[in-house]
């Protein structure tokens, strides 16, 4: 048998040590930078189109207010239209726009065509736009693109807040101004001796794991966390040693598979999640098929390159609640430090699921809706297997409020968190946060194509682990807008809760007496 | 693994001209050659494919329309002279419901026999009428066997078809006086059947009995059209036969294990002409899912009929006396099913429902409400490049002439393995259903509503004390 130098250092088997981490070039900062697109051509909602018989005298620049019109200086004539910052049919309105000024009427405004590819009932172009701009600006959108919901024609898209709705009876409390408003949340209600885990911001960011999205993806989730005092999480595929520096806003996962899980990499952090369903695809395991199972990722996750890697489902070793507390003690005892959260689907029996996990000393329960997910899944657990979050956030609630426990533990729901009013929705339907991550997927660009799954994986370079198309993401730029969408979604529940004469998001916990219902 | 927990597939892929559904505008007299063209960056080689197809002189007339709709090469085209729209013949294909997602899925399963999978999370609506508005339970501890779907247990999907005895009667002295079962076992819950639009040029009988066959399962086929099978598949043929028919195919030994009688006033005759030329086959009645079904059920079990065939109309509807649509199966079929357990009945009784059965999951959500099996029809000739084109499913078939698929001309050993792989994906991702409920076999989520949740109930407990408003502010 002859033994190489390599053997002498890392016996044969053991996995390859991870290189070291960099350390990042400054601390993530919260404060809202710009961030525009990184393609050439951005998208808008609107198309403006100047025709050939544009003679370049510039009124149109003079004009629009929104930098749609351009005329660099030392040139002679008018650049293309920027009409993705064009705000449409109500800027025309007003008589003065550039449409009216043009002398030649060279101009014309109409819907983008392009627009009509972009979306689903879920994830509308509109929310699409709104988020993009958000994760760019820091900010609300403007008027003409709806942010707040979508046109599912249910669930979240049928509640409104009291306010929306015309006619409702006005608020009894007065109108709270942005600095009175708290969106902080403490996660440990057990009183068993914990540290307690503050989170300035009611979110936090979703399980992806490396090999489902690239490392430049993790790295920027796991950043604006650091920023927003807020955390991300590893998913299942191990704990990449580049996010050590954000240990303390990261949590861990243990999933049915056991991807790269170590009891070092549990001692790392503040919150260990198990995992035992998933709303993308409830009832079964995790999917990472062969194509983007790269030989960095399956060093990570001790397994075959190239190999499609499929999570058992549920996991092996619990068949009763005693056997679910058993594994949360086992963490406990590795990382006494740490909190524990269990992450479920959410089926029939949900209620009892989440009473089960607080007796078997959860600190926080995540119900994953049946609607969510950002990774692969058989389409027919999508929309078949369990019941979306919306109904399973009350479901919980009450009965948790019943069994006189619900201020003892933490709930926080995902699957289909798409916007701030989402956030807001879940929380006053018996939530305490959320978790979100198609969102932060779409500010980096994501445009919902549904090709993150195989092959060479997503186009846009945020869920792939092609070497080429990871680089299509900086993780800088990144960075900067998931901490821009964290402050446009703050700002903006920052503004409902003033509406709605609460000082503090925990004031809107189970107050579905401020949501209306809309009809069909 | 066993034989009879596995099917196997092989692709497959269509010799059809499929229609994408996007598809892309190219400004090309504007474009200024630059070497950096987002064109040759295309994650998926589109323009590649379509440069190949353009150049093909045997290739369709028409465009691939392979594009995923990623806005890449949108965005980043140096003189932003590309552009998407959604293609409009793929918006024209099937009706609201065979919808153009149902047929391309459809296809895609055809061609590969694998259950589709995407990345991105759910995309459509947040309920819909009928199926849609059924979500399937899941345990988060409870598994159906030691290791999980993928391991070395086996769920099952097999069913019998036939009067099943309720218990067994014994002579004083231990012998046994019941006669033995007659049970007809199928591998999967599912037969093929008859497609609703009486295209008598298709190669749909031969296929679907040859598909039958590596399903083991049966195929329901006209009874002249049996006739004219070969003798080998004819242990995979259900003939479908009216009054007419009770002198001569019955009597020409049409019938091998099984026989479908179409529901009407010569159906007693039928039956005893059958009874008597082949004593040990099991009979099915055929009925219209209407209204008064139930009903009708009871008094045919007086007759001594336990197996039952009931047809809704293509979009999975009754069918009223004024040809309008009923209930939908989700609602008729928990009637009947439920009005035969309250009278005791419903282990003896075999219920198979068909019409509009287009997904794996409408087959399951059946089960739950219901049915012992399905009849899968017009899903059938999708697989082959039906479209479903507006119209025939109201009965009408386009002439083979001007069949875009070109179905007519479809060999049958082509389509049978189409449908194979049809069966086959949706045969998987039962799988996955009931492997998330912690079911074992198919047979135990039969009329487990407990088991599933409907919409309406759920929103009532989950909603049920919000505010309502309507048009006119708030209601309650």
């Amino acid at each position: 048998m002859t033994t190489t130098i390599v053997d002498a250092v890392i016996p044969r088997g053991s996995p390859l040590p991870e290189p070291p981490a960099r350390r990042p070039r400054g601390e993530p900062s919260r404060a809202v930078r710009p961030a525009p697109e990184r393609y050439r051509n951005p998208i808008g909602k609107y198309r403006v189109t100047r025709s050939a018989r544009c003679d370049g005298c510039g009124l149109c620049v003079e004009a629009c207010a929104y930098g749609v019109h351009l005329r660099p200086e030392a040139y002679a004539l008018v650049g293309r239209p920027e009409d993705h910052r064009c705000i449409g049919p109500s800027c025309v309105q007003g008589g003065d726009s550039c449409i009216d000024r043009c002398p030649q009427q060279a101009l014309s405004l109409r819907l983008n065509p392009n627009v009509e590819c972009l979306g689903d009932p879920r994830w509308t172009a509109d929310l699409i736009l709104s988020t993009w701009h958000q994760a760019a600006t820091g900010h609300r959108p403007p008027p003409h693109l709806e942010y707040r919901r979508g046109a599912s024609g249910g669930g979240f898209d049928r509640l409104r807040f009291r306010f929306e709705v015309p006619g409702t009876a006005p608020c009894r409390f007065p109108r709270l101004e942005g600095g009175a408003v708290d969106l902080g949340l403490d996660l440990n209600r057990r009183d068993d001796g914990r540290p307690q885990v503050h989170i300035d911001i009611p979110v936090y960011g979703g399980g992806m794991s490396f090999g489902s999205v690239s490392i430049h993806t993790i790295l920027a989730k796991a950043r604006a966390a650091a920023a927003w005092n807020s955390f991300s999480c590893t998913g299942e595929g191990g704990y990449p040693d580049r996010l050590r520096p954000y240990d303390d806003h990261m949590i861990t996962q243990v999933a049915t598979g056991l991807f790269g899980v170590r009891e070092e990499t549990i001692q790392r952090v503040r919150i260990v999640e198990f995992k035992y369903a998933q709303g993308a695809k409830p009832g079964l395991g995790g999917h990472l098929l062969g194509d983007k199972n790269t030989p960095a990722v399956a060093r990570m996750r001790g397994a075959v390159p190239g190999n499609s890697l499929f999570s058992p489902f549920p996991f092996h070793s619990v068949y009763s609640v005693e056997d679910h507390k058993k594994h949360l003690d086992w963490i406990k005892e590795v990382n006494p430090r740490c909190l524990v959260s269990v992450k479920v689907s959410t089926p029939t029996d949900v209620d009892m699921v989440a009473v089960g996990s607080w007796y078997a000393g959860a600190h926080i329960i995540h119900l994953d809706g049946g609607y969510g997910g950002t990774g692969a899944a058989p389409d027919i657990a999508k929309k078949n297997i369990a019941m979306p979050v919306e109904y399973a956030i009350p479901k919980v609630h009450k009965f948790l409020s019943a069994e006189g426990i619900r201020d003892r533990v933490t709930l926080v729901a995902s699957g289909g968190i798409r916007t701030a009013h989402d956030c807001l929705k879940a929380i006053a339907l018996g939530a305490d946060g959320v978790v979100i991550g198609t969102a932060e997927m779409v500010a980096l660009g994501c445009v919902r194509c549904a090709c993150c799954e195989s092959g060479r994986g997503c186009p846009r370079g945020i869920a792939t682990t092609d070497p080429e198309l990871v680089g299509l993401v900086d993780p800088d730029w990144a960075t900067q807008r998931l901490v821009n969408l964290h402050n446009a979604w703050r700002e903006e529940m920052v503004d409902v809760l003033g509406r709605l004469g609460l000082a503090s998001v925990r004031e809107l916990r189970g107050r579905s007496d401020l949501l209306r219902l809309l009809p069909d | 693994m066993p034989d009879r927990y596995h099917i196997a597939t092989a692709w497959t892929p269509g010799r059809f001209f499929r229609t994408g559904r996007f598809g892309g505008i190219d400004w090309r007299e504007d474009c200024s050659r630059c070497t950096n063209c987002v064109k040759l960056r295309c994650c998926f080689d589109v323009y590649a494919h379509e440069g190949v197809h353009d150049r093909d002189p045997l290739a369709p007339v028409g465009t691939l329309n392979e594009c995923k709709a990623c806005f890449s090469c949108v965005q980043g085209c140096t003189k932003g002279l590309l552009g998407l729209s959604v293609n409009p013949e793929f918006l024209e294909m099937g009706d609201g419901y065979w919808t153009p997602d149902i047929l391309l899925s459809t296809w895609e399963q055809a061609d590969s026999g694998k259950i589709p999978v995407s990345g991105a999370g759910y995309r459509g609506r947040f309920t819909g009428p009928g199926f849609d508005s059924i979500w399937t339970d899941m345990s988060e501890i409870v598994r159906p066997t030691r290791d999980g779907i993928h391991g070395r247990e086996y769920i099952s999907t097999t069913v019998d078809i036939g009067p099943k005895p309720m218990r067994l009667r014994f002579s004083p002295e231990g012998k046994l006086l019941s006669p033995p079962a007659e049970l007809l076992e199928l591998q999967i819950p599912v037969v093929l059947d008859l497609d609703p639009r009486s295209c008598p040029n298709f190669p749909l009988p031969l296929a679907r009995a040859l598909a039958a066959g590596r399903l083991r399962t049966v195929a329901m086929v006209g009874a002249a059209e049996a006739a004219r099978l070969p003798a080998e598949v004819r242990p995979f043929v259900v003939p479908v036969l009216d009054a007419g028919d009770a002198s001569g195919h019955a009597a020409a030994g049409v019938v091998d294990r099984m026989a479908e009688l179409v529901d009407g006033p010569g159906l007693m005759a039928l039956a005893g002409a059958i009874r008597r030329a082949k004593p040990g086959a099991i009979l099915s009645v055929r009925l219209r899912l209407a209204p008064a079904t139930a009903d009708r059920i009871t008094a045919l079990m007086r007759e001594g009929f336990r197996v039952f065939h009931l047809s809704a109309d293509p979009h999975g509807c009754e069918r009223r006396e004024d040809g309008s649509p009923g209930r939908h199966i989700r609602d008729a079929l928990r009637d009947i099913h439920g009005r035969l357990v309250d009278s005791g009945v419903r282990d003896e009784v075999t219920l198979i429902v068909s019409g509009g059965i287009a997904l794996a999951e409408h087959m399951a959500k059946s089960i739950v409400c219901g049915a012992d099996l399905v009849g899968v029809d017009t899903a059938l000739a999708v697989a082959i490049g039906c479209r479903v084109c507006r119209g025939e499913t109201a009965g009408g078939v386009l002439p083979g002439d001007r069949c875009p698929a070109g179905i007519e001309g479809a060999d049958a050993a082509y389509a049978a393995a189409r449908m194979v792989n049809l069966m086959g994906a949706w045969h998987s991702q039962l799988i996955e259903v009931l492997g998330a409920m912690g079911i074992r076999e198919v047979r135990r989520l039969r009329g487990e509503t407990g088991r599933a949740i409907f919409m309406e109930e759920i929103e009532r407990e989950a909603f049920g004390d919000l505010v309502r408003v309507g048009g006119e502010g708030e209601t309650a």
